[in-house]
């Protein structure tokens, strides 16, 4: 109820007795939402057999599974890149030095500002004009690694910024050099404080592997478009669609209960001196997670 | 040089209309994700358990879900269900449908950052919901809604490209036309991008002179 608390009185009696007809009102409403899309499935037959019949085939499953291993892989080697895109061009934005700083931010700036799909087509359409011949998995890759690498450096540098400047002296005070200040203090209590919106921005990433459908890079959302268009089983798109979906989810989905076990975790450690970077919602988060 | 201001100048109309329909797109998406997104918004900070749950369910959901996903379940699988619509109405759907997700968080959060005592010492003074509402929490709250809103919405003007893979003539489906009239890629998607960035970096101006103005000392 801490939610609730701060807008609504303790319930008394009367409140007691709106809330519980609200409560029996909304639920009738949303289970006759739910009836009322489940009976549009049912009428239009999404529930027949003959549309669900081929996932029980090894071979369908086989190809739903290279779907996923395609996604994977994609996401892995863009998730790697990232990272490492990420911790340069942090470093170039933290750095004294401007002439470091300023391609950096320009680059990071950049890359934040553009739709993730016009850098994929970056790396799909302009080797094509070249006649060069590209994996499709590269420029996919590509534009992911471009543009979450970015976000990543942002992250990356907040999380170091967040550590509180009372450390850094101190570091110094005894006698450290900036190197060590970097890579003994403020690396170790940095990576407690943005582990969560690591994660939270990883299952960014995985999910945005999914706009590789559009350059034809085979993987989940394109295999269940093969699948759900097969005539002899009735198009059954909505069956396939809701099995890709739940995948998804799944994967997504415990990814984001990572993502914030580990901010509550690490909310409560005593080994790092900084904030917590915010994993979801809060300030630019809200503009990283979507 | 010459090359590459001539790619607009020759196919002037097609950008003009691609970047009319994404900004078309954006507008109709972004007022319909704000109507269902603080709805849910609402739920989620009722005292009602079931429109909590519901809202809850439906924002984790959401947003463990692709955005590719949620357009092509509206592209090709929703006429299978006797449902008539048309692609540019599905791709206003699916933005909606996903950023409402988002706006209903920050709504949320934004709701949470009020401290408790605001609302309970207004309700001390004998004020009603409506104006511990109106007076005390959403004063507060909008200032600390209002940069977070912002960034989910210019997301969503990225977002709008999404759209070109489901046949909506919009700025991201531009170099599919182009690679028909053999145009310089490199070329027509610099332009694009230059279009994209004149449309995102007021946006992202303002926003941080909001965050700046308005950010709330605690």
């Amino acid at each position: 109820m801490s939610q609730a608390s701060i807008l609504y009185d303790l319930p008394g009696p009367r409140a007691k007795r709106r809330n519980a007809i609200l409560g029996v009102v909304s639920t009738a409403g949303i289970i006759a939402l739910l009836a009322y899309i489940g009976y549009k499935f049912a009428d239009t037959g999404q529930f027949e057999a003959r549309r669900w019949e081929q996932f029980q085939y090894a071979s369908v499953q086989r190809e739903l599974l290279a779907g996923l291993g395609a996604t994977l892989k994609a996401a892995a080697i863009a998730a790697v890149l990232a990272l490492l895109f990420g911790a340069v061009f942090a470093s170039g934005r933290l750095s004294d030095k401007w002439i470091l700083r300023t391609p950096a931010t320009f680059v990071v700036e950049l890359f934040r500002a553009i739709p993730l799909l016009i850098l994929i087509f970056f790396g799909y359409y302009v080797p094509l004009q070249y006649g060069w011949s590209i994996d499709k998995l590269w420029a996919l890759v590509i534009g992911l690694m471009l543009y979450n690498g970015s976000v990543l450096a942002e992250i990356f540098r907040a999380g170091i910024n967040a550590v509180p400047y009372g450390q850094t002296e101190g570091a110094y005070a005894i006698g450290m050099r900036k190197n060590q200040v970097l890579r003994l203090i403020l690396l170790p209590q940095a990576v407690r404080s943005m582990l969560p919106a690591i994660v939270s921005q990883l299952v960014v990433l995985l999910k945005d592997t999914a706009l590789g459908f559009i350059i034809t890079y085979p993987e989940l959302l394109f295999v269940g478009k093969q699948i759900g268009g097969r005539l002899p089983f009735g198009l059954p798109y909505v069956p396939t669609y809701l099995i890709v979906g739940a995948i998804y989810i799944a994967i997504c989905g415990a990814l984001s209960i990572l993502a914030w076990w580990l901010q509550k975790r690490m909310g409560r450690s005593r080994r790092t001196a900084a904030k917590v970077l915010p994993s979801q919602d809060v300030g630019d988060a809200a503009g990283r997670m979507i | 040089m010459g090359e590459f201001f001539r790619v607009l100048t020759d196919n002037g109309q097609l950008f003009v209309d691609g970047f009319t329909n994404t900004v078309k797109l954006f507008l109709i998406a972004a007022v319909g994700s704000l109507v269902l997104g603080t709805l849910l918004g609402a739920m989620r900070v009722s005292p009602v358990p079931a429109l909590r749950a519901f809202g809850a369910t439906y924002v984790n959901l959401v947003r463990n879900t692709p955005l590719t996903l949620v357009f092509a379940f509206l592209v090709f699988a929703v006429p299978k269900l006797d449902v008539n619509i048309d692609y540019d109405d599905s791709a206003a759907v699916a933005l909606t449908v996903y950023t409402s997700a988002f706006v209903c968080e920050v709504i949320r959060s934004g709701v949470n950052t009020v401290a408790a005592g605001q609302a309970e010492a207004a309700r001390a003074l004998g004020m009603t919901f409506g104006q511990v509402l109106t007076l005390i929490v959403l004063p507060q709250a909008l200032r600390a809604m209002v940069p977070p809103m912002m960034s989910v919405f210019i997301a969503m003007l990225k977002n709008t490209t999404i759209a070109a893979g489901f046949s909506v003539l919009e700025a991201g489906a531009i170099p599919a036309y182009m690679a028909e009239r053999g145009e310089p890629q490199f070329a027509v998607l610099l332009w694009i991008t230059i279009g994209f960035l004149i449309l995102i970096l007021p946006l992202v101006a303002l926003q941080r002179i909001l965050e700046r103005k308005w950010r709330v000392a605690r």
